[in-house]
């Protein structure tokens, strides 16, 4: 693939319209690097001048945050400001609603203000723009349910540019009974993702993978690489990895267009 | 000898309302034992929340079942001042139906008659409220944390209003001339006749008992709030009025961390310089919160607001998965350590003495806090804008920042992040892999 960093266009003395932040788990999780993908080939079809950080990237600090470690958070922020301000960037990209998150409402107080866009709503945006279509033909008529993550939900409301995508695809969508506001965390949040749960009756990705089957879904599409792996992980202890496919949105629309 | 009655109004309505006063003063003290933190920008969005979430019960009617009865409940707490004060003029001045002259028997009717229904309404309600409660198995009022006073506290106000209302009506409906004129008595109508058999001299004193009994009541209660959860119906207002304003998912960003992850990143600054002017006063900071005191006042007044509904942890994802945390205990715990801290001043001529307590540990455990996904769950569904999670999340920091307690995986996540940019073990030059990889 041929993915541009911002250190190569600053040679060139170019400035790409947007920057896409990766994230840890898009750069090293062999699941979430398939989102990665997918999502720079929708970037590519649209002609998308974008570049990444690329090993100039670092951790948000997202998970240090929400473990209660202010320090380790603030001192990679800074660091993050210092990159992104020294390229210039204005307007960040991401496929992770933590990253999202953090640089939208926590890294401007530190002096990282940018316009930020998740995935799913620069998508949208091309759309709308007419700098991309998607095909309604290749799934169409699939039973699909989508999985709010919390910090794309709840934490930011944003509820609709996901299931605008959807709609396009020419699914059939059936809403899970918690949805939107009242959607069940994955599991994943919280630095929940880099330890084992305290004691329960159930893991909560289970729980959650238990709303998603209840619809009777072929497809369980989310927005987020971490609740990705929790819904996965769930279908598994389901034992229907046959019958049902944890998709991020990106992945359809690549899917959908032949990518 | 005749103005006795009036004197004797008078007296209980200075001490029902003299110690009400007291009570007042105590919970504005307790709550600024909170750290500052400005909360007045926006004011016309603060406006505008506190008139559609607790004028508007604009959350509460997201369950409809509960949320209709509670209207109707509401509704009718309101409406019963109006009534209220007829029997406050009425009892200082000696007069009787004072309204019913100024407002001449239409009006007078109208209302009274509109109170009567409401009166039923919320009677019947309450009955529902308190089937919910005691007899079918709603999960939410039957988890471990509402064992005890919370139940009881749930159950008491239910019978005061049962009496409350029901007063009112008897009170109508032994009112003999009241009943004669025929005005405003849609329901005390249908009780007047179980007092048929009855002298014009025991009705009289049956009403006028009524008349005593409700309004000692009425001052009882309002007295009982401090004490109870109900004091949600005074707290809600102010409470929505200074919830947070910005996104869920925006956690704040410590100043005093900042300034000195500020220092450590500046290659200028002198390590041994001499602190600047005027920073000697500053106290060294604790980081996050292991009491009361360490929160901020807001996080305080959300304390005693909670009405311990348990909307919160029957949305949130831990709790429903049997996991030890509850957002409500959170609260519930939290005002339970604040009442003793105060009563702690109060009882030490107002300064606190090491109690060897704190709200970590004591009241909350470190499993509760760390089984949090930070999802918002709780923070979206309470109906009077209350956050838990900032509870939680102040109180990781201080067992992260202060006593490095994190669970050790946590602590791998974080070494990690420090060491390589990310919170697996990967290197920092290989962040690039995935593009050659398909
Ligand atoms: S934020 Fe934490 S306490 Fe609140 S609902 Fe989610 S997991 Fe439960
Ligand atoms: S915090 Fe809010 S939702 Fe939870 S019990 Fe208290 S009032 Fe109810």
């Amino acid at each position: 693939m041929n993915v541009p960093t911002m250190a190569e266009m600053m040679a060139q003395g170019k400035q790409p319209e947007v920057l896409f932040w990766v994230g840890a788990a898009g750069s090293y999780d062999d699941r979430a690097k398939k989102i990665t993908r997918a999502f720079v080939k929708i970037l590519q079809q649209a002609n998308v001048d974008f570049a990444v950080l690329g090993t100039e990237e670092s951790s948000t600090g997202d998970a240090a945050k929400r473990a209660g470690n202010e320090f380790l958070f603030q001192m990679q922020a800074m660091m993050n400001i210092e990159v992104l301000n020294g390229y210039e960037v204005k307007t960040i990209v991401t496929c992770d609603p933590h990253s999202f998150n953090t640089f939208k409402n926590e890294y401007p107080s530190l002096g990282g203000k940018y316009e930020v866009f998740h995935h799913t709503q620069f998508i949208k945006k091309l759309i709308d723009e007419g700098r991309l279509t998607v095909d309604d033909t290749n799934l169409k008529g699939k039973r699909l349910t989508y999985h709010d993550p919390c910090y794309l939900g709840r934490a930011n409301d944003v509820y609709e540019s996901p299931r605008d995508l959807i709609r396009r695809l020419g699914v059939n969508l059936t809403e899970m009974k918690r949805n939107k506001s009242t959607a069940l965390c994955c599991g994943a949040g919280g630095a929940q993702m880099f330890k084992e749960p305290e004691k329960g009756d159930k893991d909560i990705n289970v729980l959650r993978t238990e709303d998603a089957l209840e619809t009777k879904p072929q497809i369980i599409a989310t927005g987020c690489p971490y609740c990705n792996t929790m819904m996965t992980d769930g279908v598994k202890f389901k034992e229907k990895e046959s019958q049902v496919k944890v998709q991020d949105i990106a992945e359809l629309i690549a899917e959908a267009n032949n990518l | 000898m005749e103005y006795l009655p009036n004197i004797f109004f008078a007296l209980i309505l200075i001490a029902g309302l003299g110690f009400f006063a007291s009570n007042v003063r105590k919970l504005i003290r307790n709550i600024k034992l909170g750290k500052d933190i400005n909360r007045s920008d926006n004011q016309p969005a603060r406006w505008k929340n506190m008139a559609k979430i607790a004028l508007g019960q604009y959350k509460m009617v997201r369950r409809p079942v509960s949320g209709i009865l509670h209207v109707v409940v509401y509704l009718g707490f309101i409406i019963i001042n109006i009534e209220v004060l007829e029997i406050i003029i009425d009892g200082l001045f000696g007069t009787h139906r004072v309204f019913s002259g100024v407002l001449g028997d239409g009006l007078y009717g109208f209302l009274i008659g509109t109170f009567e229904i409401l009166a039923a309404l919320v009677f019947i309600a309450v009955v529902v409220f308190w089937w919910r409660r005691n007899i079918t198995q709603i999960k939410r009022f039957f988890n471990k944390e509402m064992k005890g006073w919370p139940k009881n506290d749930g159950n008491i106000i239910l019978y005061f209003e049962m009496v409350l209302m029901s007063l009112f009506i008897i009170m109508n409906a032994t009112d003999v001339p009241f009943q004669q004129a025929g005005i405003g008595n849609p329901i005390s109508q249908f009780v007047a006749p179980w007092f048929s058999g009855f002298s014009p001299e025991a009705l009289h004193t049956i009403e006028k008992g009524a008349w005593w009994i409700h309004i000692i009541g009425i001052l009882i209660f309002l007295n009982y709030l401090y004490y109870s959860k109900h004091l949600h119906i005074l707290l809600a207002f102010p409470n929505t009025f200074y919830a947070k304003l910005k996104p869920k998912g925006q956690l704040d960003n410590l100043a005093s961390v900042t300034s000195e992850v500020k220092m450590m990143m500046d290659p200028d600054a002198d390590p041994y310089a001499a602190p600047a002017e005027g920073a000697e006063d500053e106290v060294p900071e604790k980081f996050g919160a292991s009491d009361v005191t360490d929160l901020n006042w807001v996080q305080l007044m959300n304390a005693y607001t909670c009405t311990e509904c348990g909307r919160c942890t029957s949305a949130c994802p831990a709790n429903l998965t049997g996991k030890e945390l509850s957002p409500r205990k959170i609260m519930m715990d939290t005002r339970d350590r604040l009442e003793e801290v105060g009563k702690n001043i109060d009882a030490n001529g107002g300064t606190f003495v090491d109690d060897g307590k704190q709200l970590l540990n004591d009241y909350i455990s470190p499993e509760e806090l760390w089984a949090c996904t930070s999802c918002n769950a709780c923070v979206q569904e309470c109906p009077v804008n209350i956050d838990p999670l900032s509870i939680i999340m102040d109180m990781r920091r201080y067992l992260v920042m202060e006593e490095s307690a994190a669970p050790q995986e946590l602590n791998m996540m974080m070494t990690n992040i420090e060491n390589n940019g990310a919170p697996w073990q990967y290197s920092q030059q290989d962040r690039l892999n995935w593009k050659d990889e398909e």
